[in-house]
């Protein structure tokens, strides 16, 4: 097959996201993680393919459903499952948690939790590297339900006027909680907001990771060139609820089925097993993501908590009231 | 030292620390080419060109998002908010990101940044142009808060403000922006954050105040010196963190306490300054803490002299509790 050794690259990260996922469900319906647990099974192909066309120099920012692209940029599992379990060994100490994935070694801006509020966010981030110079492109991952919300609209009319080095994908997965697409906005084709502000644009199906990697390249480029940010919708579905608490009842049986017959990380697999060699090399792969996914589990269990007094070194410098 | 107001004194401050320290971008609604609306910002864009001195669209949200990413990746930004009253379209960006990136990012990312916002009354401009909100970003943990009274202290606090590693709001009192002239330190000066002053020495009743009631508060120290009331003033300069203790040694000596300030009284700065100093100096106390406030309602246009806490509302408050 074409790119066999980047196919498996892929393969490997997309399976580790959706393992660790897994598991990190299991560990929460035991109660080793607290509040909320966004799960991002189904939409690897966007996380993978966006950090294989993405540089080690560019820069990502999402939304709080952020262990896809945490880990596809390089963060490992161990400090991921760390800050699920709230482990003072967590990518975030701990403090912050599903929401809150942070890596300044992998330019990784967060996860974050406030719908769209990280949008202008990012765009000054593709800012200071129009203003450093130094040739970094900022990707931004939204939601469709952040589409509605005046933040995104805020950071989208900045990039676009300061034509800043950024993309902003739109992740569809067609449901703003537990709202679908077409009753919660009245223009369904996300793509065409970048109208509105002048920008380029891309809309497709995340069915098939190269091609998730090809056309955010075009967009990545387009920045780097000087040339502004391009909005790219990317359609997708998560197989999951909203977050753990979530059992879907909005959408039927069929429609989750008909999403997951059309699975990009299977559709991989497939076309690695048509090879013998792929195919050996697919399953070394599952052995070793599944080793990698059990022992953050171990990690993350035997970790310590932080201690209270991280609060007052994360606050600000400077005393604080208890 | 040179003669300046407060305007001046605060683009000294900008201008030297831009010179030393070219991450340092200023951002907000008409601040390069026009000079800001109160001129603050005046000669910046000219002097350090539209890379750095930025002239945004009307988006409160887009120019504190935006600031917070650019502190995000090392640079220094400072956006302006017009009016303090227009914070509010950002007021998420502020509470929600920057006071809590540094938290919820395990401390690996500090978001240092300085909001420069006029604030406060006197200048007739109602409801939307007078307001003063600074206990609700005090109330915000993560934040740092800053509010001066004179043309020094302002160049001094933003000068450290700017070099202080977390995000600092700085409250700029428009009614005094011109009216407040005083000998400024030329070059590199600085004010601690966090540390009060003793406008005026007294042993009868201490006041608290800040910001542009810092002139009606000596006004009425003067008119009730006359009755025999010897008033200490502090000078709070810094909001939060807050320098309790310099609060909490005046009122040790007088036994007697009267906060003043433009906000409404309601959950503002003046009732946790009374709830501490009841904590820590409660057996001191020779009379009721007094607060001189703001109204608990919108900020008024043609009853702006009733609603702010001028000096006429002040006397009798220092006299009553001189006299409990």
């Amino acid at each position: 097959m074409k790119e066999a050794k980047t196919a498996l690259e892929m393969y490997r990260m997309m399976q580790l996201i959706r393992r660790f996922e897994e598991e990190a469900a299991r560990a929460y319906s035991l109660g080793k993680i607290g509040g909320f647990l966004h799960l991002y099974i189904g939409q690897e192909a966007i996380a993978v393919g966006a950090a294989h066309a993405l540089e080690a120099t560019d820069s990502v920012v999402t939304t709080y459903r952020d262990h896809g692209i945490a880990l596809a940029r390089g963060m490992t599992s161990n400090a991921g499952m760390a800050e699920l379990f709230g482990k003072v060994t967590g990518c975030s100490k701990g403090l912050g948690g599903s929401m809150h994935f942070f890596d300044k070694e992998h330019r990784m801006y967060g996860g974050h939790g406030i719908i769209g509020s990280h949008l202008p966010l990012a765009a000054g981030i593709a800012f200071a590297s129009k203003y450093t110079g130094d040739g970094g492109v900022t990707m931004v991952f939204y939601g469709d339900g952040a589409a509605s919300i005046g933040a995104t609209h805020e950071g989208m009319s900045l990039a676009a006027l300061w034509k800043l080095p950024i993309v902003f994908v739109c992740e569809n997965n067609q449901y703003s909680m537990g709202t679908s697409l077409e009753r919660s906005i009245s223009v369904t084709d996300m793509s065409t907001k970048a109208d509105a502000y002048g920008m380029a644009k891309d809309r497709f199906v995340a069915e098939d990771v190269f091609e998730v990697r090809d056309r955010l390249k075009v967009a990545i480029e387009r920045a780097r060139r000087g040339e502004g940010p391009t909005l790219v919708e990317i359609l997708t579905y998560r197989y999951r609820g909203h977050s753990m608490s979530d059992p879907a009842k909005y959408r039927t049986k069929e429609e989750v089925e008909d999403h997951k017959r059309r699975d990009a990380l299977n559709r991989l697999r497939a076309d690695l097993d048509a090879s013998t060699d792929t195919r050996a090399a697919a399953e070394a792969l599952d052995a070793s993501v599944e080793a990698e996914v059990a022992e953050s589990i171990r990690f993350a269990d035997a970790s310590p908590e932080p201690t209270a007094d991280l609060l007052e070194a994360t606050t600000y410098v400077g005393e604080f009231a208890r | 030292m040179t003669q300046m107001n407060m305007v001046q004194a605060i683009n000294d401050a900008l201008r030297f620390e831009m010179q030393r320290d070219d991450r340092i971008v200023v951002l907000g609604e008409d601040v390069g080419k026009v000079g800001g609306v109160f001129r603050v910002t005046a000669g910046l864009y000219d002097e350090f060109g539209d890379d750095r001195v930025i002239d945004t669209p009307l988006s409160e949200g887009g120019i504190i998002g935006a600031a917070i990413g650019m502190a995000l990746y090392g640079l220094k930004p400072v956006p302006e908010i017009q009016f303090s009253d227009f914070i509010f379209p950002a007021y998420d960006q502020i509470v929600s990101e920057l006071a809590k990136f540094r938290y919820r990012s395990g401390g690996e990312f500090p978001c240092p940044m300085v909001i420069r916002t006029p604030v406060g009354g006197g200048i007739r401009g109602g409801h939307y142009h007078s307001q003063s909100p600074e206990a609700q970003f005090i109330h915000v943990a993560g934040l740092k808060v800053v509010c001066p009274a004179t043309p020094a202290d302002a160049k001094g606090l933003l000068l450290s403000a700017l070099r202080d590693p977390d995000p600092v709001m700085f409250f700029e009192p428009k009614r005094i922006y011109r009216a407040a002239k005083g000998e400024v330190p030329e070059g590199d000066y600085t004010v601690p954050i966090g540390k009060a002053n003793v406008a005026r020495q007294g042993e009868h009743v201490t006041l608290v105040t800040w910001g542009a009631m810092l002139y009606e508060s000596l006004d009425a120290a003067n008119k009730v010196q006359a009755e025999g009331v010897n008033v200490e003033i502090i000078d709070l300069r810094t909001l939060w963190p807050l320098d309790i203790d310099t609060v909490v040694a005046s009122v040790k000596k007088t036994g007697r306490v009267v906060v003043v300030h433009e906000a409404p009284k309601t959950c503002g700065l003046g009732g946790e300054i009374v709830a501490l100093i009841n904590e820590k100096a409660f057996l001191y106390l020779e009379a009721p803490p007094k607060r001189v406030c703001g109204f608990d309602t919108p900020f008024p246009y043609t009853l702006e002299n009733e609603y702010l806490p001028l000096s006429h509302r002040i006397v009798p408050a220092l006299l009553e509790t001189a006299r409990y």
